[in-house]
């Protein structure tokens, strides 16, 4: 949505978008309700019957990965630990207790390797900015190029790994905007699981492969860190109430860019990197944006 | 078109796939096209039931009753020997790589394809 009102405002079809998404996942309906229709992404004659969840579809592609890559269930509950880390520093946030690597493994099985705590809640919640080409405060957040990707719908039909569209659609916004990795001073990564976190953090290029957990050990991607990373706590534990949630990672990203985080505030942040997903690893958008007064 | 084969998905103990006769790729989604190069009308075949496990996802959460009276029940993506990929469920101890063969059991009130390790 960002993306295309970028597109609009940029191409002179529209002077303002306002970009809202809001909902009330968590009590406006059981859990058993929202996890049964998000499921319905999978292919209604060839998938859902069998019975698989969205952990299910990512379980998958987990298990693939860590076999691929010789990640462990451990490096996975890392990416937990941080978001939840992050999250307590944000009154807004869904959860603000802080976990350990144990307490995820400990955690109920959902679907394997996927446990309770690899997964983001059902959150109620809501976000909402400008795309302007005036304007809009003192301080100026620019778009300096996006890029997107669609390989497949179902999980069934994914490319392999190494193909997948997050590597295209950072490819396509690191041409059109002339930003490079190693500009970026801070990064809002989609992290439905936390499978999908340490996957988008290596297809992105803001880790190698299978040493995306390695960098979360050391601190890499912390408040104080070389790359600081979803500083809300991210879908994990700022919770994920759907397209809002997503919608969660830009604000912050504005919050930081414009030094407005308060006690989360990070250095640098002039140049971001925000990359999100759809489906199961289904569609793709990677974002650059600068700061630029 | 070509016969439309009855299989799982309409409760038939079997496996079918598409062939295109222009470019020979194969395909599990049925289409009414050839996903790779456009032709149309793929040829339906049945499928042997032979394949590797490509990955699993053990699933203890279920969202309904009909599937929560199932739990754990294992979700596979299995490759065929004819060379397309498939959902389906299988053993709770299939691991990535093993050689398994399909057989077709109740689920939910459907009938699912189910892999077990290949003797």
């Amino acid at each position: 949505m960002t993306m295309l009102a970028h597109h609009l405002v940029d191409a002179g079809v529209a002077k303002h978008v306002l970009v809202v998404g809001g909902e009330n996942r968590l009590t406006g309906q059981s859990r058993d309700a929202s996890i049964q229709a998000l499921a319905q992404v999978g292919h209604p004659d060839y998938e859902v019957p069998l019975g698989p969840t969205i952990p299910a579809y990512y379980g998958l592609v987990a298990s693939r990965y860590m076999h691929e890559y010789g990640v462990t269930e451990e490096d996975l509950a890392e990416f937990a630990v941080l978001m939840r880390k992050h999250a307590l520093t944000h009154p807004g946030a869904q959860f603000h207790d802080p976990i350990t690597v144990a307490d995820v493994m400990a955690s109920k099985p959902v679907a394997m390797p996927l446990k309770l705590l690899d997964c983001c809640p059902v959150s109620d919640g809501g976000a909402a900015f400008v795309i302007s080409r005036e304007a809009t405060s003192e301080a100026g957040v620019r778009i300096r190029g996006c890029g997107q990707a669609h390989t497949h719908q179902h999980v069934t039909a994914a490319p392999a790994l190494s193909e997948l569209g997050a590597e295209i659609a950072i490819a396509k916004a690191k041409t059109v905007s002339g930003v490079a990795i190693s500009d970026v001073r801070y990064a809002a990564v989609y992290d439905s699981f936390t499978i999908t976190l340490a996957m988008l953090l290596e297809d992105l290029g803001l880790a190698r492969r299978g040493e995306a957990a390695a960098r979360v050990r050391s601190g890499h991607f912390g408040r104080d860190g070389d790359m600081p990373l979803n500083t809300h706590g991210g879908l994990l534990s700022y919770g994920h109430c759907g397209v809002g949630g997503a919608m969660a990672h830009l604000v912050e990203t504005h919050l930081q860019m414009t030094g407005r985080a308060g006690n989360r505030q990070v250095r640098d942040a002039s140049i971001a990197l925000l990359h999100g997903d759809g489906g199961v690893l289904s569609s793709h958008v990677s974002m650059f944006l600068e700061r630029v007064r | 078109m070509s016969e439309r084969l009855r299989d799982w998905t309409k409760g038939e103990a079997a496996i079918v796939y598409q062939s295109c006769g222009g470019c020979g790729k194969v395909q599990y989604f049925r289409r009414g096209f050839c996903a790779a190069c456009g032709a149309p009308d793929p040829v339906e075949k049945c499928a042997s039931g032979a394949g590797t496990v490509y990955a699993t996802s053990l699933v203890c959460r279920a969202a309904t009753p009909e599937t929560r009276a199932h739990v754990p029940y294992n979700i596979v993506l299995v490759d065929t020997a004819e060379g397309f990929r498939m959902m389906a469920h299988g053993d709770n101890d299939l691991a990535i790589g093993d050689k398994v063969i399909a057989r077709y059991q109740q689920f939910a009130g459907r009938l699912v394809p189910y892999f077990a390790k290949a003797k």
